[in-house]
């Protein structure tokens, strides 16, 4: 169910990108934090209807890209660029009508713990769209949570959750008004292989049913190898590769070598060798 | 919306700075917190308002402070009652012991007191509440969704702390009192309509009044620096911790300077 047109809040304009175009574009990004620099010209593109992985180590600021697209951080020089808009230059008023195109998805979920699941997943639905029937909101909430796979669970609290739950609440939050571009902050980390997987399916079935654009940030490697289109290395405050799956594999930045190797090596003791 | 004090925005924890860049850091955020007070009063005077937050908020706040802020202003009116009640003894002027006792409360005792115990408390609650958000990103999360913390968060509080203070110092002009009298009744003999006849001929309405004005800025005081605390949280858990401790000691500190300028303005303007 999409929402009426005359609901659309009118501070951003979203025109439905064509498959393939570039949506965002990362453009001489700098970003510090006093004298930590974590980006120095960097640079990337998104295209609409890929999953795009961002990976890196611990610190290399993946997480603070994100917040910089959704305007919870501002770079300190560059553009962020979504369809032409430089986002650099909106206010936080401007940013509300960009967030509701572009959700996240956070690390914990962030999932509000004094509301239960179905308050959770109905908040951005209140907040977007105020004058939307209560018969509605609790429909399009049952709807999402459906989609998760968590149907019946609105009257649960946060914490009667797992974390994969949480994640899946986060998302089934995230996704409520529709939004064509969905952030994800690390969403394996910290849950058990099998849950994994089922976030893993999660995100490729975002694409598949709903036609959304991702950018996930994980340095989850078979994660990144399980959803992403494009993979994109995040090392020494910039982007030193981006490319598909084989061609990161077959990859000779040493950067990207060095992170494989690694993860090569702790799932097969000596298989880096 | 949320003060734009990015977590992480300085690098080096406060403690291993030097002298300079740390009263750089302190300057910062006192320009930070002015600035989360203008914007926290100019989304209080326009729609939409969050009424329900309001009334959950002063219902909390005010119920729960309850408690300590009477036993608190019970204390008080023993003490003050006794210690004038003996030295005025000495002048032979025992029977005036109700004017001053209730012009030390109503003036300062109880909306200070008041503000430092009950401040203390709902202030590192605040504190503690959305530093806990903070660290668990789901201030962001509220930013992401398209809501604005401030108004959500912030508006509601402080507002509630502004109407709480007040009632609660009022409160305590009344049980205080009326400790003072039983105290006084019972240590010194003196009648019960002596004390408050001679409380009430001298106590004046703007008496009154400045208490209850001073409650007012009290909780405006607290409210916005128990908020502003848990909302520029950094370092985790840790951090939460360390915001408590800290809105503790900026609000006591801010109240005293408050109370200094505030009776300033009350007595000679």
């Amino acid at each position: 169910m999409r929402l009426a047109r005359s609901q659309e809040p009118a501070a951003f304009d979203f025109r439905k990108p064509t498959p393939g175009e570039q949506l965002i574009h990362f453009e001489h990004l700098t970003k510090s934090f006093g004298p930590k620099r974590v980006y120095d010209d960097l640079e990337l593109d998104v295209r609409a209807g890929e999953t795009l992985v961002v990976m890196g180590g611990s610190g290399t600021g993946k997480s603070v890209l994100l917040k910089c697209l959704i305007g919870l951080m501002r770079p300190d020089t560059g553009r962020v660029l979504f369809q032409g808009h430089d986002l650099t230059r909106f206010t936080e008023e401007q940013f509300i009508g960009v967030r509701r195109h572009v959700a996240m998805v956070f690390q914990g979920a962030a999932l509000f713990d004094s509301l239960t699941v179905g308050e959770n997943v109905a908040y951005p639905l209140r907040e977007h769209f105020p004058d939307m029937p209560e018969d509605e909101v609790r429909q399009r909430v049952a709807e999402k949570l459906t989609l998760v796979n968590l149907p019946g669970t609105e009257k649960l609290m946060p914490s009667d959750l797992s974390g994969g739950m949480k994640k899946r609440v986060g998302l089934a939050r995230a996704i409520a008004t529709d939004a064509e571009v969905i952030l994800w902050d690390e969403p394996t980390t910290g849950l058990d292989p099998v849950t994994t997987q089922s976030i893993n399916e999660l995100i490729n079935s975002m694409k598949t049913k709903l036609g959304v654009t991702s950018i996930v940030v994980t340095h989850d490697m078979v994660s990144a190898f399980a959803v992403g289109d494009r993979l994109a290395m995040l090392a020494n405050r910039r982007i030193v590769q981006v490319g598909t799956r084989e061609e990161v594999r077959r990859s000779t930045v040493p950067e990207v070598r060095a992170f494989l190797d690694a993860r090569r090596a702790e799932l097969v003791p000596g298989g880096a060798s | 919306m949320t003060p734009q004090v990015e977590a992480g925005a300085t690098a080096l924890p406060e403690a291993r700075l030097g002298l300079v860049e740390r009263a750089k850091v302190r300057l910062e955020s006192l320009g930070a917190l002015a600035r989360m007070t203008g914007q926290v009063f100019s989304r209080a005077v326009r729609p939409p308002y969050n009424w329900s937050a309001l009334v959950y908020h002063t219902e909390s706040l005010g119920v729960r402070s309850l408690p300590i802020a009477l036993l608190t202003a019970t204390f008080a009116g023993l003490v003050i009652s006794l210690q004038f009640g003996y030295f005025l003894a000495r002048f032979g002027v025992q029977y005036t012991v109700g004017r001053v006792v209730i012009l030390t409360l109503f003036r300062e005792l109880a909306p200070v007191l008041t503000a430092l115990t009950v401040g203390a408390r709902i202030g590192s609650g605040m504190a503690a509440e959305l530093g806990a958000m903070t660290v668990t990103e789901q201030v962001d999360a509220i930013r992401a969704l398209g809501a604005d913390p401030l108004r959500k968060l912030v508006v509601p509080r402080v507002l509630a702390c502004l109407l709480v203070m007040p009632v609660l110092t009022v409160f305590a002009d009344v049980i205080g009192l009326v400790a003072g009298a039983l105290v006084v009744r019972m240590q010194y003999a003196l009648p019960l309509e002596q004390f408050f006849q001679g409380a009430l001929d001298a106590v004046l309405l703007e008496d009154f009044v400045s208490g209850v004005f001073k409650g007012a800025v009290f909780g405006v005081i607290i409210g916005l620096v128990g908020c502003f605390k848990g909302l520029t949280v950094e370092g985790g858990t840790e951090g939460v911790g360390r915001a408590t401790t800290q809105t503790v000691a900026v609000t006591s500190v801010s109240v005293c300077l408050a109370d200094f300028f505030i009776t300033k303005l009350t007595l000679y303007v």
